[in-house]
């Protein structure tokens, strides 16, 4: 089944650019059906036709993929928000070629982050990410206006700083193990950890890796390149490409590869806190609705490090839920910003004002993110949320503890802040006759909001066999 | 490690780190788009010796080759899709001066 | 040793020239020169398939594609060019002070190298790697490559064609 995600989108791919007539209008649909078919296989998980299907494809080719718990939970990310992505462009791209252009490119992402979830190589791991990185630049600048080139531009700059300082760390693991797959390098590691080569590989690649996912202090490229794109490729970008590309790595990497040390600890708690307070402080000064889900982006990733690095499995598990959570909030949230878009053709939030009352709809999912984010039960978020601030708690972190705590009464003031000046208080005179977003933009914010709530009221229920699942890992 | 090979990999990473720090040096106090993607590609061709000299010191050298290979050919598409960038700034701009660019303020 | 040490001199002092040089043109030709180099470095140490990959791709490759960028910049004029050429060397005198002060204090850095290499006894080619261990990096050179055409297609296209 593991080889099939990689392999569909790339079929998928070549079918859509066959020379056939029309073919490109049902470009979109093949990609969204893909989607849909990932979530499924995610949620249902083995079923019996996919099973003999898959070893048939084994006898031709071998990867070496597998698919944990923690692979499953991103699986199912990457699948609802390139569903979302996909949902939007196609509500707000307008011409079909253009659709099929971006369908391309996002489903050559979805085989990207497939790829990197399920190996268990790090040279393949960095050759995905390279892939998923070069086709968000395309993806930024596909307007090929001159703000969102810049943004692309200045992204690959620093992705590719990144990725340098990710290849020599690599090649010094390499010569430390022999081989580049994690077990050759953690039993290279365990053998030989107080060697300073040791160090300065593993500070290395951390480095580019930070740099990846927007974490302060090498956070300069993000807010830029999430408002200069499309809003469509925000959504890819905000949700899961930052997030897979650098926070995912960055977790199964301290893991099962290089282990809890010390000295990596503080310095992930650390990356996390200045995270979240940079993030929150900067998004209070925002007049730009969507450089201020930027700087709130880099908040919510400062939590999931911030879990990260505190290390105990309860932690672990809210950073992996917090992430989850991010994809399906942060993915709403943009969406609410293409529906802004799409009627007033802003999204500078000093021209706007009560625009709920013309917009019901994306008013209230935007509502529903905003409590998920600040963590306010029973929504999802708060779970996310308390399971972070309690195992920080419970670990002897008292101080970092407080202070996520009172970031949250930070997040829930720029949100708060956000809500008066869109979508509640006084109408903006200047807006005139608006209707309510197209059906389009609307059936995702409903089914995100859907999920949101959903997974807030049932994981009471499902608490224990989650971070049980995350006890085998850790 | 044989001493030997020691000698060998001290050499090398001096050098690799030095054009290292050429590379970054030119990223950082050029003016010109296109000398940024130089630095980029020296950089990258200062990693792309240094696994070849790791896969030198642990007598793999196939692997080490099969990686430089795949690394080369993310090279280039990323030399492309830069190139194509760039080309489409200067289309907008006239000028590939990065003391123009500055709409963005980030 | 004595080799090692020259030919890595030559590699540092054209990364210099290259990024030192006033004219955009020369600089590029020094990029390419950097790959032969490093492709010579490549074959000394028994590297073969890599060595010819590097030199055939990237001194052809990007050879071509700066050359397309770089055509599509303006001619200056003997004035400009020379104000330019003083604003480079007040920029940039600092880098070969730095990179030999770097040099003299990194030869005397001894970083201790106690790591145990590990014990692998490989007979296989590059070949046999590439295509029985590492299909997944053929896949993902395969992806790549599309993403870059894909690039292209999008990109290189006038705008509203």
């Amino acid at each position: 089944m593991a080889s099939l995600l990689l392999l569909l989108p790339l079929l998928v791919i070549i079918i859509i650019n066959l020379p056939l007539r029309g073919i490109r209008r049902t470009a979109i649909w093949f990609a969204g059906f893909i989607c849909l078919l990932q979530a499924a296989l995610v949620l249902y998980h083995p079923l019996q036709s996919w099973s003999m299907l898959s070893t048939f494809m084994e006898t031709f080719l071998s990867f070496k993929i597998s698919i944990d718990s923690l692979a499953l939970v991103m699986l199912l990310c990457i699948a609802l928000v390139e569903l979302t992505a996909i949902l939007v462009a196609n509500a707000t791209i307008p011409e079909d070629k253009r659709k099929a252009s971006f369908v391309n490119l996002a489903l050559i992402i979805l085989i990207g982050m497939n790829a990197m979830v399920m190996l268990s190589d790090l040279f393949s791991i960095y050759i995905f990410l390279e892939i998923v990185a070069i086709s968000s630049f395309i993806l930024i600048a596909i307007k090929k206006d001159i703000l969102a080139l810049e943004g692309a531009f200045k992204y690959m700059m620093l992705s590719a700083i990144a990725s340098v300082a990710m290849v020599a760390g690599l090649a010094l693991l390499f010569m430390l193990a022999g081989g580049t797959s994690f077990s050759a390098i953690h039993a290279a590691l365990a053998v030989s950890s107080n060697s300073i080569i040791a160090k300065i590989a593993i500070g290395l690649f951390v480095c580019g890796l930070f740099i990846k996912s927007g974490v302060v202090p090498f956070h300069g490229w993000l807010p830029d390149a999430y408002c200069s794109a499309p809003t469509a490729v925000s959504i890819l970008l905000a949700g899961i490409i930052t997030k897979i590309s650098g926070v995912y790595v960055l977790i199964r990497l301290v893991i099962s590869v290089f282990g809890f040390s010390a000295p990596l600890q503080n310095i992930l708690m650390l990356a996390g806190i200045a995270s979240i307070l940079v993030g929150a402080l900067a998004a209070l000064v925002q007049s730009n609705f969507k450089r201020m889900l930027a700087y709130s982006s880099i908040s919510q990733v400062g939590y999931i490090i911030l879990g990260l690095g505190c290390g105990t499995p309860l932690a672990i598990a809210g950073a992996v839920l917090h992430f989850f959570n991010h994809a399906t909030f942060k993915a709403l949230l943009f969406t609410n910003a293409a529906a802004l878009e799409q009627r007033l053709d802003s999204v500078d939030m000093d021209k706007m004002g009560g625009v709920a009352q013309k917009m019901p709809i994306t008013g209230l999912t935007s509502v529903i993110a905003f409590l998920s984010t600040a963590g306010i039960p029973p929504l999802s978020g708060f779970w996310s949320k308390f399971m972070i601030v309690l195992a920080l708690w419970m670990a002897g972190n008292h101080l970092l503890a407080g202070i996520a705590l009172l970031a949250s009464i930070l997040t829930a003031a720029y949100f708060l802040s956000m809500q008066r000046r869109v979508f509640f208080g006084k109408m903006n005179p200047s807006l005139g006759s608006i209707s309510e977003a197209s059906p389009g933009l609307i059936l995702p914010m409903l089914i995100l909001s859907a999920i949101i709530i959903g997974v807030g009221l049932c994981f009471p229920f499902i608490i224990g066999k989650f971070v049980l699942a995350f006890n085998s890992i850790v | 490690m044989s001493a030997d090979f020691t000698q060998l990999f001290s050499l090398y990473s001096v050098f690799i780190v030095l054009v290292l720090i050429a590379g970054f040096y030119c990223i950082i106090a050029s003016f010109n788009l296109v000398r940024a993607l130089i630095g980029i590609e020296i950089l990258m061709k200062a990693v792309t010796l240094l696994i070849i000299i790791a896969g030198y010191v642990t007598n793999n050298l196939a692997l080490a080759q099969a990686l430089v290979i795949s690394l080369i050919v993310i090279e280039v598409v990323l030399m492309v899709v830069a190139g194509g960038l760039i080309l489409w700034i200067f289309r907008h701009n006239e000028t590939i001066d990065t003391r123009k660019l500055n709409l963005l303020k980030g | 040793m004595a080799l090692d040490i020259l030919l890595l001199s030559v590699l540092v002092y054209i990364v210099l020239w290259t990024v030192m040089t006033t004219r955009l043109l020369r600089s590029v030709m020094g990029l390419a020169l950097t790959s032969v180099m490093l492709t010579i470095i490549m074959f000394r140490f028994n590297a073969p398939l890599a060595a010819v990959f590097e030199l055939s791709v990237c001194a052809g490759l990007i050879f071509v594609i700066f050359i397309t960028t770089v055509s599509f910049t303006q001619r200056v004029s003997k004035e400009r060019f020379e104000v330019r050429r003083r604003e480079r060397f007040e920029k940039f005198w600092a880098l070969p002070i730095i990179i030999i002060l770097a040099g003299a204090f990194l030869f005397q850095v001894n970083i201790p190298l106690n790591f145990q290499l590990p014990s692998v006894i490989s007979s296989y080619s590059v070949n046999s790697v590439l295509w029985n261990f590492r299909q997944v990096d053929l896949l993902g050179q395969i992806v790549i490559l599309l993403a870059g055409a894909f690039g292209v297609v999008m990109l290189f296209k006038e705008k509203g064609k």
